[in-house]
């Protein structure tokens, strides 16, 4: 069997990619996106955990993330359309303030 | 799960995941990000999450996914001209990060002692991972949480109309 | 078994509902006032301070442990009422001046974001913790970009919303790590654990740890995972901002302080030291970035970052002292600094924001009361004796004493000493300078009128008679047991 902590493992640098996506890229969807991959990383981990534990709560947690990664999606997105109203733009430094 | 299948599997998710925050357009990102989504679905399956798998599929990459496509679409947006002002910080982040991932990793590189559970070799139960044992822990133990979620999906449904949609008021 | 027991959950269903109500009364309400919204949630969180004063002392628990209502709960539920009532007030006067056309949605959702604050407050499971946190920060995405047609409204809600996912992410990945390590999400378990924790399971904690801490930095802006909050302070509609700056803050510190000083608190060998490090970095760099603003809402943002370091120096005390002088502070705190933020308002005007520090010329001499207001509040946020912010930071500052930090305590005079130099600058431009133009002061703005009593009469109380609240966030925090 392989152990739960490779799973870790792979969230881990699952989590690292999201993380160094969202500082080198400058398009703010796919900033977007990487944030998507950190929050399944956090999933693969609690999954893992789950089954290593053989406890359901690791699984039930997972629906919460999915709901608030929906709910997220779904203003982040708004955000996005009101914004490109405006600029037409979703280069981050295009956007004035968005320089960091 | 082996590590025959476990390793190729992770490869695959690494590579896919690396091609979301690499490709230039957004539109391959978000194929990449959708082919990981589903990759991780079958990283659920062996590891008997069977209802939280097929959610995975269903609410992720269906619709959340779809929601990305679906604004790329209407912006109409265009691959990225890169920058040669962020290439230095683009080595620097992605140094540290590797960096961090080395350092991150190797307490997990080994076996599970230590790590609190029943382990990952002995005997599964048949109910778990089914929306039945799902169901019993979510409307039990987990049932604020649940009943919080609905006022979380509120709370997003009126802030996206808000703003959104064309005219107000 | 399911456990419901909804009068721990009383605060957080109270708002809930006032929320609904609004929202109800906006269809039935046809024209285009919408002052009545206004009231009915100041009503309805008025309630709620009631029912939740009402529950000191009871220390109940529900839904299988995973929900208190014990003092610190109370303490913060009823910190959370007086920002929302306030920003309330700000914000009928305030919608009033920028025509926002979305007015009973805005009610609608700093309801939703009063009643996820009510949730940090008294969630005793990161599950609960983390939906609560959501459902407030998505509340408070929505209210920065709420003023649709202008664009630095658009562009602080995006950037609020980048940086406040991406600090999701990290607190969830915390979660995780301390759900691997402990098997439970319960706060009272994790406590029991982290004590005798080893190996593996205590490089999870630690990891775990390590994320809650980034994820808790972005959330209250502290260095270095500040960057976004002048710029999100500046362009969110100023209502808005002093929100963020006082309620928001305060619940994330309020979810900060529970984890990390109780707990965690087996750890606090770990996470004190690099508390210690991260509160010299915001209480200085946040002072001497404020020095060179020219603009007032990012000169208060980058004041409110080392309002954030000075809060820290509380949390590195680690002990009762320190937690009772955090807790203090964040009141003194949510008093002056939606103050300052009702000064601002009041000296814009429809189609004239006058944020410039420039704009600020002379207009002591022409609105006395404003410039008393304002002096009270700089004074106060500075630290000079005989208002709140002294009390606050004698507190905290004399409980990293007696903790062994005399050094942090010192470089947290030397930063309110850099403070005077920008808060004083402003009162210097009311008071000295000649005007430039005129603005409309608090003249025909009732509400404006009343935050600005409510706000300057607590300070200065504060500052005079600070035994009881102490005394009172003292008995919160010993609630934690």
């Amino acid at each position: 069997m392989v152990p739960a902590t490779y799973y870790i493992a792979l969230s881990v640098l699952l989590f690292v990619i999201g993380a160094i996506g969202f500082l080198i890229r400058r398009n703010l969807i796919v900033m977007f996106m990487s944030i998507e991959l950190m929050l399944n990383a956090a999933n693969l981990a609690f999954v893992a955990f789950a089954r290593h534990q053989l406890s359901m709560d690791g699984q039930v947690i997972v629906f919460f993330v999915m709901t608030v990664a929906a709910a997220e999606v779904a203003v982040g997105l708004a955000i996005l359309i009101a914004l490109f109203r405006h600029r037409e733009t979703l280069n981050a430094d295009e956007v004035r303030m968005l320089r960091w | 799960m082996t590590l025959l299948t476990f390793l190729p599997l992770s490869a695959l998710i690494v590579i896919f995941a690396l091609g979301v925050i690499l490709n230039r357009h957004p539109i391959r990102s978000a194929l990449c990000l959708a082919v990981t989504l589903f990759l991780l679905a079958v990283m659920f399956v062996f590891l008997d999450a069977h209802l939280v798998a097929a959610l995975q599929i269903i609410v992720y990459a269906g619709a959340i996914l779809v929601l990305f496509l679906f604004v790329i679409m209407l912006l109409n947006l265009e691959a990225d001209i890169p920058q040669r002002r962020r290439r230095n910080l683009t080595i620097a982040a992605t140094a540290a990060g590797l960096v961090f991932a080395g350092v991150a990793l190797r307490p997990f590189l080994g076996s599970d002692a230590g790590l609190p559970g029943v382990g990952m070799s002995g005997p599964v139960p048949d109910t778990f991972g089914t929306a039945a044992a799902i169901g019993q822990r979510l409307f039990t133990h987990f049932v604020l949480p649940f009943e919080v979620t609905s006022v979380l999906l509120l709370v997003a449904v009126l802030g996206a109309v808000v703003l959104a949609k064309k005219k107000i008021g | 078994m399911i456990d419901v027991s909804w009068t721990v959950l009383l605060p957080t269903l109270l708002a809930t509902g006032t929320a609904f109500a609004v929202l109800l009364a906006d269809l039935a309400i046809t024209g285009p006032e919408r002052d009545g919204l206004g009231w009915i949630g100041i009503v309805g969180l008025l309630a709620t301070a009631v029912a939740t004063a009402n529950a000191w002392g009871t220390n109940a628990t529900g839904f299988a442990g995973t929900v208190v209502l014990d003092d610190y709960a109370v303490y913060f539920g009823l910190l959370f009422c007086l920002a929302t009532i306030l920003t309330l007030l700000i914000s009928i006067d305030y919608i009033g001046t920028i025509s926002l056309k979305a007015g009973g949605e805005y009610y609608a959702i700093t309801l939703f974001a009063a009643a996820g604050m009510f949730l940090m407050a008294s969630s005793n499971d990161l599950i609960v913790f983390f939906l609560g946190l959501e459902t407030m920060s998505i509340a408070a995405y929505v209210l920065a970009g709420i003023w649709r047609p202008d664009l630095r409204s658009s562009e602080a809600a995006m950037k609020y919303f980048l940086l406040g996912a991406f600090a999701t992410g990290f607190l969830l990945f915390g979660i995780a790590l301390l759900y691997g390590a402990f098997e439970t999400t319960t706060l009272g378990d994790i406590a029991v654990g982290v004590g005798s924790s080893a190996g593996l399971q205590r490089t999870l904690a630690l990891g775990g740890m390590a994320l809650l801490l980034v994820g808790f930095g972005f959330k209250v802006a502290a260095v270095p995972f500040h960057a976004w909050a002048p710029d999100v302070y500046e362009g969110a509609p100023t209502a808005v901002t002093a929100f963020m700056a006082a309620g928001v803050k305060a619940a994330g510190f309020a979810v900060f302080v529970r984890i990390f000083m109780h707990t965690l608190a087996a750890l606090s060998v770990d996470w004190s030291s690099v508390l210690a490090v991260l509160a010299v970095l915001t209480m200085t760099i946040g002072n001497l970035s404020a020095l060179r603003q020219s603009n007032i809402k990012r000169m208060l943002a980058y004041s409110s970052v080392s309002h954030a370091g000075y809060l820290l120096v509380g949390m590195v005390a680690a002990d009762a002292a320190g937690g009772a002088a955090v807790l203090y502070y964040l009141l003194a705190y949510v008093l002056m600094n939606t103050g300052a933020f009702a000064v601002v308002v009041a000296i814009g005007k429809r189609g004239e924001p006058n944020e410039l520090l420039d704009d600020y010329d002379g207009v002591g001499l022409e609105h006395p009361a404003l410039g008393l207001c304002m002096t009270v509040f700089m004074l106060s946020l500075a630290g000079i004796p005989a208002f709140a912010g002294f009390t606050g930071k004698f507190y905290l500052f004399s409980a990293a004493v007696q903790s062994g930090y005399a050094w942090l305590a010192v470089v947290g005079v030397l930063n309110s000493v850099v403070s005077m130099y920008y808060y004083g600058g402003v009162l210097m431009r009311m008071f000295m300078a000649d005007p430039t133009k005129s603005v409309q002061g608090t003249a025909h703005r009732p509400y404006l009128t009343a935050t600005l009593a409510v706000t300057a009469a607590g300070t200065v109380m504060l500052g005079i008679l600070p035994s009881w609240a102490y005394e009172l966030a003292a008995d919160a925090f010993a609630s934690l047991g």
